[in-house]
């Protein structure tokens, strides 16, 4: 399918991405949008004019295009309906944007620099103020130029929306496949928020769990089974090179990244029950935060380091429970409405939580807004879990398992945007969203 | 006699070692001959173990592992939903594998822990952990040392039926007994 032919159906329009992409034997995940908004934005991304005679390396319009129509919020025009190319602003004729009702446009040019490197010049013009919104010259590299084109999506979005765009982000994720003698092979993977540049980290015969990225998006945190009992692992991702920061008998698990970077929490049972410790990583000393009989456990931080929200069923059924972090006290259960809550995740600005409820043997993402209590289910179908937000708060990865198997898929914190990502053979589960690269 | 306290009755015989009961029940389950056939249970049997095999009694006394129709060859507990409460059923499965750790102090046995699929897969992890729990502490209580059993939790991770049905879930919430 052309990316490109978009049109105004925004509702049940598919979108194939890097479908035969293959890099490192990892294969893309395909992502289709199965509702969008109903009044997205219009915008006309003209394709990018490059210095050189030779065929551009990269149709930068195209990305962007993508990741703007991906996240259902836009609607980009059909590059065949284009009434002009410009490249530079003094080139844009505005009478014909405004005949055609089209409110924003985006034009820009990639160049090749003597020094061999390349620059990424865009303009983001609003045609009716005849105005420049936004104008940005972003030095960039052979490798780097898909992570520019997100970083422009990203722009785009912020200006338009008022929330910065999560496009040059990535994901991580558990992948399983089945071999021909019926024993299975996990992996663990990092791709492009788009599904692009699936990259695999780790393969094991034995299962992995709970994928959990550094602040600084440098390492993952998880948890393997390959000593035949659940560990856990930090692995920096560049290098591969990785530690086993726990070993004990019984669980080592649920590992969750303090907002500074310098702690993991977890879930442990060494001393005879599970229970939430908090390891400093350079000394690996532990703190014990829970003490109950009950179950607890899923630990995690609030942006600011202060509390930890976490799963225990010390009330008799599994729900949601935050307890600070300095000092303790008595955790404050913040569930009431249901029988099942679990697996906390806090968004980045702190006013709202998601997380698993279930109720009459049905599952589903739901999201409590912590300044009223009041809480949404987002998600449809009956066995939904392990919920993600992206560092935005505007949409919200988890795992789907259904009649197509278990995959991965998308939801706006509104609930109004729902999308699929699949591969095209094996299981896809526990998706983690990485956070924002550092601003430049 | 019913089998309510026929089981009574065999419990209390492990739990303290004595003689075994003379009654016989019509279900009975056979067991190995042992004069003749030198299982796992008898080879490196204590003569304390001893004992209960010579009653003649086809109800007690230390089966083999390998006898496909006595009480050791149950290898899997089930479980009900978010559940780690052993179900009655499984009562005699457990006693029978807890004398066997008694009669075999050297032997370690490993309890495996798992849930069904349903909800957040670490919930589920702990979960398996408190079954696999559960059924340590009845055996240790029925005397066997807990030096003797190993637990693990996979949780949702090795399902038995990889399937999403009710009968998947209910053969996916399970300790398995390994020696």
């Amino acid at each position: 399918m052309n990316i490109r032919k978009f049109g105004s159906i925004v509702f049940f329009t598919h979108i194939l991405l890097g479908t035969l992409l293959v890099l490192n034997n990892a294969l893309a995940l395909d992502i289709t949008i199965e509702q969008g908004v109903e009044n997205p934005i219009p915008v006309a991304i003209v394709p990018f004019g490059w210095s050189q005679t030779s065929l551009a390396p990269i149709d930068l319009s195209e990305i962007v295009a993508g990741d703007l129509e991906r996240s259902a919020r836009f609607e980009a025009m059909d590059f065949k309906d284009l009434p002009q190319r410009p490249a530079e602003y003094k080139d844009v004729n505005f009478r014909d944007w405004r005949l055609l009702g089209m409110e924003n446009l985006v034009i820009g040019q990639l160049v090749l620099t003597e020094a061999g490197e390349y620059e990424v010049e865009f303009r983001l013009i609003d045609v009716y103020k005849e105005k420049q919104i936004a104008g940005f010259r972003l030095p960039s590299t052979k490798a780097q130029l898909r992570t520019t084109a997100h970083e422009i999506s990203d722009i785009i979005y912020e200006k338009l929306i008022g929330v910065r765009g999560a496009f040059a982000t990535r994901i991580a994720y558990i992948t399983v496949n089945q071999k021909r003698d019926g024993s299975k092979i996990f992996s663990l993977q990092i791709a492009d928020a788009d599904g692009h540049n699936p990259q695999i980290l780790l393969e094991s015969p034995e299962p992995l769990m709970s994928p959990s990225w550094s602040p600084d998006g440098k390492r993952l945190a998880y948890v393997s089974f390959e000593g035949k009992n659940s560990n856990i692992f930090v692995q920096d991702i560049k290098t591969g090179k990785r530690d086993n920061v726990a070993a004990n008998k019984g669980i080592n698990s649920a590992p969750a990244w303090s907002p500074d970077g310098s702690s993991l929490a977890m879930t442990l049972s060494k001393d005879g029950n599970t229970e939430i410790y908090i390891m400093h990583l350079e000394s690996r000393t532990l703190r014990r935060i829970t003490n109950n009989q009950a179950i607890d456990t899923e630990p995690n931080w609030s942006k600011d380091g202060k509390k930890l929200a976490f799963t225990s069923d010390r009330g008799g059924s599994p729900q949601i429970y935050e307890v600070a972090v300095r000092g303790g006290g008595k955790p404050k259960r913040l569930t009431f409405n249901g029988p099942y809550h679990a697996r906390p995740r806090y968004s980045s600005d702190g006013n709202s939580m998601i997380m698993v409820t279930g109720q009459g043997g049905i599952y589903r993402i739901a999201i409590l807004d912590l300044r009223n209590g009041f809480s949404d289910i987002l998600t449809k179908a009956r066995l939904d879990e392990s919920p993600s937000f992206a560092p935005n708060d505007h949409m919200i990865i988890y795992t789907t398992t259904g009649a197509r198997g278990t995959t991965l898929a998308a939801v706006s914190a509104d609930g109004q945007v729902h999308q699929r990502l699949a591969l095209q053979d094996g299981e896809v589960r526990e998706p983690a969203w990485g956070p924002f690269l550092p601003r430049r | 006699m019913n089998t309510k306290s026929m089981i009574v009755l065999i419990f209390t015989a492990f739990l303290f070692a004595c003689e075994s009961t003379p009654e016989k029940a019509d279900d009975a389950v056979a067991v190995e001959d042992q004069g003749t056939n030198l299982s796992d249970a008898t080879d490196d049997a204590s003569s304390e173990a001893q004992t209960y095999g010579t009653e003649d009694d086809e109800t007690s006394g230390i089966s083999s592992l390998d006898d496909p129709q006595g009480p050791l060859s149950v290898r899997i507990i089930y479980f009900e939903y978010d559940s780690s409460d052993i179900q009655f059923e499984y009562r005699e499965t457990v006693e029978a594998h807890a004398a066997y750790l008694v009669a075999n102090p050297n032997t370690i046995m490993t309890l495996e822990g798992h849930a069904d699929e349903r909800g957040s897969r670490e919930y589920n992890l702990a979960l398996g952990e408190r079954r696999a729990q559960t059924v340590k502490r009845q055996m240790t209580l029925l005397g066997a040392s807990p030096d003797q059993i190993r637990t693990v939790s996979y949780g949702e991770e090795r399902p038995a039926i990889d399937d999403h049905d009710d009968y998947s879930w209910s053969q996916n919430r399970r300790v398995e007994i390994l020696y």
